[in-house]
């Protein structure tokens, strides 16, 4: 048996099917009036103890809701629980391919689950990765990233598609600086290297540092709607 | 590893195109600042093929450097490495022409 092969010139981005996905997912959050933030760092600097002060804070005077993407666990929304706020847990797929990131798809799977129209401010807190989240939009209108400053300064340099992506930077666990070798100018200048003129806020969700501005930078984004 | 999640979505894409055609082969475009490992890449891609029009194809990659114009000095580059700097003035403030591709070019098909 003899078989020809024939080309077939296709020109599809890889990630065109999840942009779509996210597209749709910005249309039902801009119908329900619900602003989103993707937020997103590399494991462990802080993304749900920021939220934890965040809620204490403005609980009661926005309406906030939190959708967590964690890796087969519910510990992150177990210590949300606490804030009886609209929160609901996507387990990242532990098969193939989706175990580090939050996707359009996955992030579409738990809206059902949030009351939107209840909802201003919808915080969803991503996989701790600094790699994989940056590729995949979820719908969100900014994306918000963490970074804590036990990470090292060359990190921007190292991981420039998602500090260059991001909108805000929270610098986290500015209260270990006195404990650290770690040159805060050089990350900002390396930094601004990769996003030009990029906002940051210096925060600890230790000692509440910065989390003020946070807030006010959270209320911000209401008024400009 | 985003190797795996951009593994499924190609073999997607290639079994859609496929129009019902078994797949020979897919050829990639791959960005450098994508941050794709080749190895993983082809390691989920044979994984995530299996049971699918596309199982056993080769995948071919093309992998793109990136480039980029120093928006301080204005000299073009190409970014051999990261972090990505301007080899006129060393400056780190560049913007992307390059590098960022993520696509499936072509795919070949047994002929029905
Ligand atoms: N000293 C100090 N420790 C902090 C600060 N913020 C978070 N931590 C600690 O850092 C560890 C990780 O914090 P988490 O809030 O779980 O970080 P995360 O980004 O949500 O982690 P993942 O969801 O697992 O990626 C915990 O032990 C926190 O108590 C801070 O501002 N200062
Ligand atoms: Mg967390
Ligand atoms: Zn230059």
């Amino acid at each position: 048996m003899h078989r020809t092969a024939v080309k077939k010139v296709v020109l599809e981005n890889v990630l065109d099917a999840n942009d779509t996905l996210a597209r749709a997912n910005r249309d039902v959050f801009d119908r329900a009036e619900t602003y989103t933030i993707n937020m997103m760092s590399s494991p462990g600097a802080g993304k749900t103890a920021l939220l934890e002060r965040t809620l204490e804070r403005l609980r009661g005077e926005l309406r906030l809701g939190v959708l967590e993407g964690d890796v087969q666990t519910t510990l992150d929304a177990d210590r949300l629980a606490r804030f009886h706020i609209p929160l609901v847990q996507v387990n990242t797929d532990p098969g193939f391919g989706g175990e580090c990131h939050l996707d359009a798809n996955m992030v579409r799977s738990g809206l059902g689950e949030l009351p939107l129209d209840d909802i201003d401010i919808l915080i969803i807190e991503n996989v701790g990765n600094l790699v994989c989240p940056a590729e995949f939009r979820v719908g969100e209108d900014v994306r918000v990233m963490v970074y804590s400053v036990t990470e090292g300064e060359e990190k921007p340099l190292k991981y420039p598609l998602m500090f260059r992506s991001a909108d805000l930077v929270l610098v986290n666990k500015v209260d270990l600086l006195e404990h650290l070798d770690f040159d805060l100018e050089q990350f900002l200048g390396n930094l601004d290297a990769v996003n030009p003129g990029v906002r940051t806020v210096l925060t600890s969700a230790r000692t509440g540092q910065g989390i003020g501005e946070w807030c006010g930078w959270l209320r911000q984004r209401l008024e400009n709607v | 590893m985003h190797e795996l999640a951009i593994a499924e979505s190609v073999v997607r894409i290639a079994s859609r195109q496929a129009d019902g055609r078994r797949v020979t082969k897919v050829q990639m475009k791959v960005g450098y600042l994508r941050q794709v490992v080749p190895s993983a890449l082809t390691f989920g891609f044979g994984l995530v093929a299996e049971g699918t029009p596309v199982e056993g194809a080769e995948l071919q990659m093309e992998q793109v450097p990136a480039e980029g114009r120093c928006r301080g000095c204005g000299v073009e580059n190409k970014l051999g490495s990261l972090p990505l700097q301007c080899g006129g003035c060393g400056g780190f403030d560049l913007e992307i022409l390059k590098g960022e591709e993520l696509m499936v070019e072509s795919l070949e098909l047994e002929e029905a």
